[in-house]
């Protein structure tokens, strides 16, 4: 059996069963509930009076910072506290194929969430002329930036069997790469540590790297910054099963 | 199939298994006997190869678990200890991703799933999600999920454990069924399980091996084997009684049971049926009315017993 199938089998399976519990639902309309006020109301997105989706991606980041854990917290926590782990990699899989396949699974329901979002998309159209590259760009930093934060919660999921300590764990990792970069802090940081330092810091920002997007450039830097994200905590995510 | 060669498991301080070694062939059921904690699971957990041993070697088919641990995968089916499944998922839904994992697809795979359904008894259920079923059931569903690629080497980790009495008579059923075509390792802390579906037990304790052999050797060790116990007419009150086992001490030492029965222990090994003889032909010279007699095969837990710790005994 080839790893491809491995890798497809148990992303089917694990996509399918947030679809036979309630989690899917419960998350898709509080996601998207949350995108719209955000978006229209706390984003004031038509006082704005611009035919743009800023006010729509740069809630991103904070929102994706509870629901993605959410998401994330029991892919392996949940088979550690159930004993399935002992199933699964008894089987004819590699760790690598097992991670991939829970990983892309999540990460597959997380873009079902974002693509029902294209109501936003189709009022801007309709109200204005927006530039639809940029939003594409910024739909495309916005998975990016989904998938660094599911990555991280893979991690801190495959690192302990409850998944309560799981989502804190992922929520600070997360928030952590968020201020990194935020400009309250940065701005703090101004008054003892040196600009290079500062740079260095904010270079480990998710928010640094996903604003790239939001202005419609798709750079490789960023790209590369968030796909090492995700190898890193995979990678991470294998040593700590191999060690369980 | 199944070779394990000085096989050990440090957790710490504590040697879970420490220095196992044995082999099992295809046609062999081998029932690991234990305590618990004696390193059962341990041992059948690097055998599957979900945990990595310590030091020594495991080799399923041929293939080193270590070094080709995809290879040995495919050979074994494995239940694991709480017999663990995916609750919101329905057994038929559970058993296709179990065939799926193991490379089977479309036809096969539902014909796999069909043959596992029957083996296990399932069919009443198929379309229940997992999380509904009653122990026995999901048992049954994760010992299915073994058997779905009609592996060459089955481990099975307490097998019968929560099962009713019925269930339990017909999963031995199906181990020494399957016995007959694959190498069987199962666990269990059941004795009575060791003579309905094994043909070899191995009996570990703190994480080594303190016997191995077929259920009738292992019976063989006991004090009990080869004792005569014999009942005589009469022989109900306490003087009789006495008298009657001043006599037979001559062939033996000689213990009082229930009930004015009496047992007699044979004074060296001799051939099967020498002692109860001697007993026989005593009780013609002397008179004495012969109710019952029986040569005592020896007992396994007694056996187990004497050769394991209890869980209770300070290690």
């Amino acid at each position: 059996m080839n790893a491809w199938h491995a890798i497809r089998t148990i992303a089917k399976r694990e996509l399918v069963s947030y679809f036979t519990s309630p989690v899917a639902y419960v998350f898709l309309v509080i996601f998207l509930l949350l995108t719209g006020f955000l978006t229209f109301t706390a984003g004031a997105f038509f006082e704005r009076g611009e035919a743009s989706l800023g006010a729509f991606f740069g809630w991103h980041p904070w929102l994706y910072l509870v629901l993605v854990p959410a998401v994330g917290m029991r892919l392996w926590a949940e088979e550690r506290r159930s004993g399935t782990l002992e199933l699964l990699l008894t089987m004819p899989v590699t760790a690598w194929q097992a991670i991939l396949g829970k990983f892309l699974a999540s990460w597959a329901f997380l873009a079902i969430a974002l693509a029902l979002t294209f109501p936003v998309v189709v009022t801007v159209n309709v109200l204005g002329d927006p530039d639809n590259g940029m939003i594409v760009a910024g739909y495309l930093g916005s998975l990016f930036l989904a998938g660094a934060y599911l990555s991280i919660t893979c991690l801190t999921s495959a690192m302990t069997r409850n998944q309560v300590i799981a989502f804190i764990l992922s929520v600070v990792a997360c928030l952590f790469l968020i201020l990194a970069g935020f400009s309250p802090v940065t701005d703090l940081l101004v008054r003892w540590a040196s600009p290079a330092f500062i740079d260095t810091v904010a270079a480990f920002s998710v928010v640094t790297h996903y604003d790239g997007f939001q202005k419609g450039v798709i750079d490789t830097r960023d790209l590369f910054f968030f796909l090492s994200v995700i190898g890193f905590s995979l990678f991470a995510t294998s040593v700590v099963l191999r060690n369980r | 199939m199944i070779k394990i060669e000085n096989l050990v498991k440090a957790f710490g301080a504590k040697r879970a298994v420490d220095g196992v070694s044995f082999a099992v062939e295809r046609g062999e059921v081998l029932g690991f006997l234990g305590p618990n904690g004696a390193g059962k699971s341990t041992t059948m957990r690097m055998i599957t190869g979900f945990i990595p041993p310590t030091s020594g070697r495991v080799t399923v088919g041929g293939h080193d678990v270590a070094e080709a641990p995809l290879e040995a995968k495919r050979l074994i089916g494995y239940l694991p200890e709480a017999a663990p499944s995916y609750p919101d998922m329905t057994v038929q839904g559970f058993l296709a991703f179990a065939a799926e994992m193991r490379g089977l697809d479309g036809a096969a795979r539902e014909q796999a799933v069909g043959r596992a359904v029957e083996r296990c008894f399932l069919a009443s259920v198929l379309h229940q999600s997992i999380d509904t079923l009653s122990k026995g059931y999901k048992h049954r569903t994760c010992l299915a999920q073994a058997l779905i690629h009609d592996p060459d080497v089955l481990i099975l980790d307490e097998p019968t454990d929560g099962l009713d009495p019925n269930q339990k008579h017909e999963v031995r059923n199906l181990i020494r069924e399957l016995g007959k075509s694959k190498a069987v390792v199962f666990s269990t802390h059941i004795l009575e399980e060791v003579d309905a579906a094994c043909t070899r037990a191995i009996i570990i304790d703190r994480g080594r091996i303190v016997a191995n052999g077929t259920p009738a050797e292992l019976r063989a060790m006991s004090t009990y084997a080869g004792a005569v116990t014999v009942q005589f007419q009469g022989a109900a009150t306490q003087p009789a009684s006495q008298r009657i086992a001043e006599k037979l001490a001559q062939l033996g030492k000689v213990e009082a049971v229930v009930d004015g029965a009496l047992r007699v222990y044979p004074q060296a090994k001799g051939a099967a049926g020498d002692l109860a003889r001697a007993v026989v032909e005593l009780a013609g010279r002397e008179g004495w009315r012969l109710e019952a007699l029986r040569t005592e095969e020896g007992q396994l837990d007694e056996v187990f017993r004497r050769i394991t710790l209890p869980d209770t005994v300070k290690r």
